[in-house]
């Protein structure tokens, strides 16, 4: 009885969240489509090199070095702006569950939901082992 | 790291299975250069967006997702280094989840406990299995990704059914609280989760081969799901979805900051996969295309077997 009650508003909240991720998607989408028309206008003349692996430059690997590509209007630095935009999406995702979690008082999954985010947040910022 | 280098250089080889089954615009542009055309980064762009618009639409008619269709796109026609592939298609995964959230919540279907709690395994496998693959030479993970391919396509054609309804319930379930309701025509129907050490182990593979591959382990998952949990098929998928976006992006973040995560190929992988699941998603809904999908999976199985053998010739 009770139990069909928060089903339906749990399913409401989830309904919003899944319109909001659709957004985030588009947005890290229209960032990453500006971010390469840059690229390809500056660079699209040159010769690829995928078929070596050797990883990319520094300051694309840290939040403050994509943002300092991204204000000199460098196309990598943009779209992997866009790209960052992209990966939030998940991590909010699992915040706004951890939200629904404690609006129930379920205090086992808000645990259960801290952990995936912490996991989450250490690869994101660069995990070691 | 000269382990990790190809044998290979980018430039259009002979004739390869893939181009001959699945892609058409390339194979135009195959039988027009017989051996070799270097590309330059706006040709290479163009076609890796082509190219990975055919792989979204693929996957999303087959279910297996257009992550695993483009490794191969990338790396048995084009010649880019299975790590740098990985990376992109991780991206594409992640892109795909996000973009059909709403409509999978829709059926609402979706069991947030049991997503939530398996999580906690497929996240730190993705990590591990992230952490790991640069050690990993390229064609060993070609060999492991061929294998992965078959045994999703087995599943997806198999589409393995757990008993459900009148069971018993699980007491570790029940302590978790994963127990849940779904949808039907005459009412909420209860089942029980079951299993729940079997579950989690899986999930605990299927993250790992997440950040190992640059997959979604969609299938995988599914399995850990439908056939671990025994969970109703509609419960399994939709879950599935929610923790595949999630597990990709605990196995990008670790691509992202050692900077495996390359922009001038995630961006045309990334906007390719996207318009080619939406427009597969939306295709599936109008029509039931049981043969088409068949056929499509059997291409899929020619893929896989022809990853592995370039893989221990060692050949890619």
């Amino acid at each position: 009885m009770s139990d069909q009650r928060t089903g339906w508003t749990e399913q409401k909240i989830e309904q919003g969240i899944g319109n909001l991720l659709r957004v985030g998607v588009i947005i890290a989408a229209a960032v990453v489509v500006v971010g390469g028309a840059v690229y390809l206008i500056h660079h699209g003349r040159e010769m690829p090199h995928y078929r070596i692996f050797r990883g990319e430059p520094a300051d694309l690997r840290s939040f403050s070095g994509i943002l300092r590509d991204c204000l000199q209007w460098r196309g990598t630095g943009l779209i992997e702006f866009g790209l960052l935009l992209l990966l939030a999406t998940p991590v909010a995702r699992v915040i706004f569950s951890m939200i629904a979690f404690a609006m129930q008082r379920d205090r086992v999954y808000v645990a259960v939901t801290l952990v995936v985010l912490s996991i989450l947040l250490y690869s994101i910022a660069g995990g070691r082992m | 790291m000269t382990f990790l280098s190809m044998r290979r250089s980018l430039i259009w080889r002979g004739r390869s299975t893939i181009s001959l089954v699945c892609y058409p615009i390339a194979c135009k542009q195959l039988t027009q250069s017989p051996t070799v055309v270097a590309l330059n980064i706006l040709e290479f762009s163009t076609v890796v967006w082509l190219g990975s618009i055919a792989a979204g639409f693929l996957g999303a008619l087959t279910g297996l997702g257009g992550g695993i269709m483009v490794i191969p796109m990338l790396t048995l026609m084009l010649g880019v280094d299975i790590h740098y592939a990985a990376g992109a298609a991780l991206i594409s995964v992640i892109a795909t989840s996000s973009g059909a959230a709403s409509a999978y919540v829709r059926e609402g279907y979706i069991n947030l406990r049991i997503g939530m709690f398996l999580q906690i395994a497929t996240t730190i496998g993705a990590v591990v299995g992230a952490t790991l693959t640069v050690y990993i030479a390229g064609s060993s993970i070609a060999v492991i990704f061929g294998a992965v391919l078959l045994a999703s396509a087995y599943v997806s054609l198999r589409r393995l059914h757990g008993p459900t309804g009148a069971d018993r319930p699980d007491r570790i379930a029940t302590w978790l609280n994963l127990d849940g309701t779904y949808p039907t025509p005459a009412g909420a129907q209860a089942y029980h989760a079951h299993r729940v050490p079997a579950a989690f182990a899986t999930m605990f593979v299927a993250g790992s081969l997440s950040g190992l591959l640059g997959i979604g382990s969609g299938a995988v998952k599914v399995l850990a799901l439908d056939w671990a949990m025994r969970l109703p098929f509609k419960v399994s998928t939709t879950t599935s979805n929610f923790m595949i976006g999630v597990t990709a992006a605990a196995s990008a973040g670790v691509y992202f900051s050692r900077g495996y995560l390359d922009p001038g190929l995630a961006m045309p992988v990334m906007l390719g996969v996207l318009i080619g699941s939406l427009t597969g998603a939306r295709l599936l809904e109008r029509t039931g295309i049981g043969t088409l999908r068949r056929i499509f999976v059997v291409a899929i199985i020619v893929l896989g077997i022809e990853m592995i053998y370039k893989g221990l010739t060692g050949r890619l």
